[in-house]
């Protein structure tokens, strides 16, 4: 009989499915073969096991809910923290400790990315099809709807030159966003539209062409910073054919698609991204790449001309390196990535709800 | 303190996954904890850990049927959290381990080993899981965790019929089997 078989039979038996008469010959054969027996002891405890795994993994997920569902309806707050003092106590306990990491980080982000100018192949641009997206005539288009839609008034001048669309995404609620490099390739003046339509003026604050990443900071009057983020990120590896998504704006309007890791590498090798099977059209560029849990992995950047539904994301671990780098350099720039996401466990479309306040769609003035 | 029969029942619940009666015991308890984890340096976070992991112990007891409640559910709990906080704080070794007290506390010392016991169990088996891969980890789940049938299963994930998609359940269980005890003997 094959392994998989007796696990069928066992299973049979353990959970009371036979009939008296296979019951009674399987006890028979239990008590002639020592070795069947011990086999059924073990499949015994392991089935055991995986019953209660599946019972706690559902009362979890109903706590997950119900605290979800709580925080909704607010029943469930965040306090106002009142122990600032405390925090700053332990600041300047560990005040050393954290000056030595951060230098020996910031030392080694900066090796790291002076060994990468000078390692990595120049990107065959041929074979890639950048996201970014045609605006002007979505513009256009909006300008006639505006009777409509005038609820918040575009901030952009009429008559600027209104060129590309990409997606960018908050890193941290101080306004920090980030984006594909490419995205804002010419760029005069920045602005980024939130889900409910409201153009916010930003200020570039980084390009890193090398690694397709762009920090933006919003940097209007009429921002309102959001108290925390519900995502975090990650710089561990995803594991292939792991489900990701995303959100992004290659239409005028926030879209939602799925897909999963394809390959821990990008085009021709590239280590610095990651290989996705999603759906992706121009406009999702500098969007967020989440996992199941909610943490952003990667930011999406290219796809590859010759294969439907292969693109590219550059990893999270960028993100992390280009910040540090930043802090770096200059000492404003107070940039915090948070690592833990509280939209973990809960189910997939209360997270993108959560998760698309934060996502902002780019339109890049040129002259 | 005497127990009415209404908390009684809730805490029975509770041990049935009674989505009704966790929201009760959430919206009843959960500030008390959240004040006293986030006065005591711990973040939101750290708050609902700790809360979802009290709510663990006592969906445990709950399904034992030797446990007998001797205290309010919110004093369990707060007892509980307590106990976890102070353990958290000292294996972090963030501050000196002494926390403001909100409220009466009973004795749980036990019933938190036990939990642990119960926990290392819970995440071997998680470890398991994690390494066996694709299809398999979303076959078993879809089946032991999300208990949908094989005819389900089959439909979604693509296999001819249900008896198909049975056996590549039985084949997944016998390497999640074999990957479990390798995890058991190192644990």
């Amino acid at each position: 009989m094959e392994q998989f078989e007796l696990a069928e039979v066992v299973e049979r038996y353990l959970s009371g499915e036979m009939g008296p008469e296979e019951k009674h010959a399987f006890e028979e054969m239990r008590k002639n073969n020592p070795e069947l027996d011990q086999t059924v002891v073990e499949y015994h405890y392991f089935l055991e096991q995986m019953g209660r795994y599946g019972e706690i993994r559902r009362f979890k997920s109903n706590l997950y809910d119900t605290h979800h569902t709580l925080q909704e309806s607010g029943e469930i707050k965040d306090l106002e923290l009142t122990t600032g003092t405390r925090i700053i106590n332990m600041w300047n306990k560990y005040r050393r400790v954290v000056a030595v990491a951060a230098s020996i980080a910031g030392i080694t982000a900066l090796f790291i990315s002076g060994m990468m100018t000078i390692f990595t192949p120049k990107t065959p641009f041929r074979d890639i099809e950048e996201l970014r997206r045609k605006v002007s005539n979505l513009e256009k288009q909006s300008s006639n709807q505006s009777a409509e839609f005038n609820k918040f008034k575009t901030k952009i001048a009429p008559g600027s030159d209104v060129k590309f669309g990409g997606t960018s995404f908050m890193i941290d609620p101080k306004g920090y966003l980030v984006t594909s490099a490419h995205v804002l390739k010419g760029a005069k003046k920045v602005y980024v539209q939130s889900i409910l339509g409201e153009d916010f003026l930003a200020e570039i604050i980084h390009q890193d062409a090398n690694s397709d990443i762009a920090v933006i900071k919003i940097n209007d009057q009429d921002f309102e910073s959001p108290k925390q983020l519900p995502y975090g990120f990650t710089r561990l590896q995803t594991d292939l054919s792991e489900a990701v998504y995303t959100l992004g704006y290659p239409k005028d309007e926030i879209v939602y698609n799925e897909g999963y890791l394809s390959a821990r590498t990008g085009l021709e090798g590239d280590t610095m991204s990651c290989q996705i099977t999603i759906t992706a059209n121009p406009g999702n560029s500098g969007g967020p790449v989440f996992n199941k849990n909610g943490e952003v992995i990667g930011i999406l950047n290219a796809r590859q001309a010759s294969a439907n539904g292969v693109v590219f994301a550059t990893k999270s671990k960028n993100i992390f390196q280009l910040v540090e780098t930043l802090k770096e350099a200059d000492k404003d720039i107070n940039i915090k990535l948070r690592n833990t996401s509280s939209i973990r466990g809960i189910n997939r479309s209360h997270q993108v709800k959560k998760v698309q306040d934060h996502v902002y769609m780019v339109k890049v003035v040129l002259g | 303190m005497a127990i009415t029969e209404q908390e009684l029942g809730v805490f029975k619940a509770i041990g049935n996954n009674d989505k009704a009666a966790i929201e009760v015991v959430y919206k009843e308890n959960y500030s008390l904890i959240q004040h006293f984890v986030v006065n005591n340096n711990g973040t939101e976070d750290d708050a609902r850990d700790i809360f979802q992991e009290a709510m663990m112990v006592l969906y445990e007891k709950s399904r034992l049927p030797e446990f007998e409640l001797t205290c309010q559910i919110r004093t369990y709990l707060y007892s509980v959290c307590r106990r976890l906080w102070l353990k958290k704080l000292q294996h972090s070794r963030r501050i000196e381990t002494q926390v403001e007290n909100f409220d009466r506390i009973v004795q749980v010392e036990d019933d938190i080993e036990e939990h642990d016991k119960l926990n290392l169990q819970y995440q071997t088996m998680r470890t398991a899981m994690g390494k066996i891969g694709e299809p398999c980890k979303s076959l078993i789940e879809a089946f032991y965790v999300h208990r949908k049938n094989m005819l389900e299963i089959a439909g979604f994930f693509g296999y001819t019929n249900a008896d198909n998609a049975k056996n590549q359940k039985y084949k997944c269980l016998v390497r999640l089997k074999k990957l479990f005890f390798a995890q058991y003997k190192n644990a």
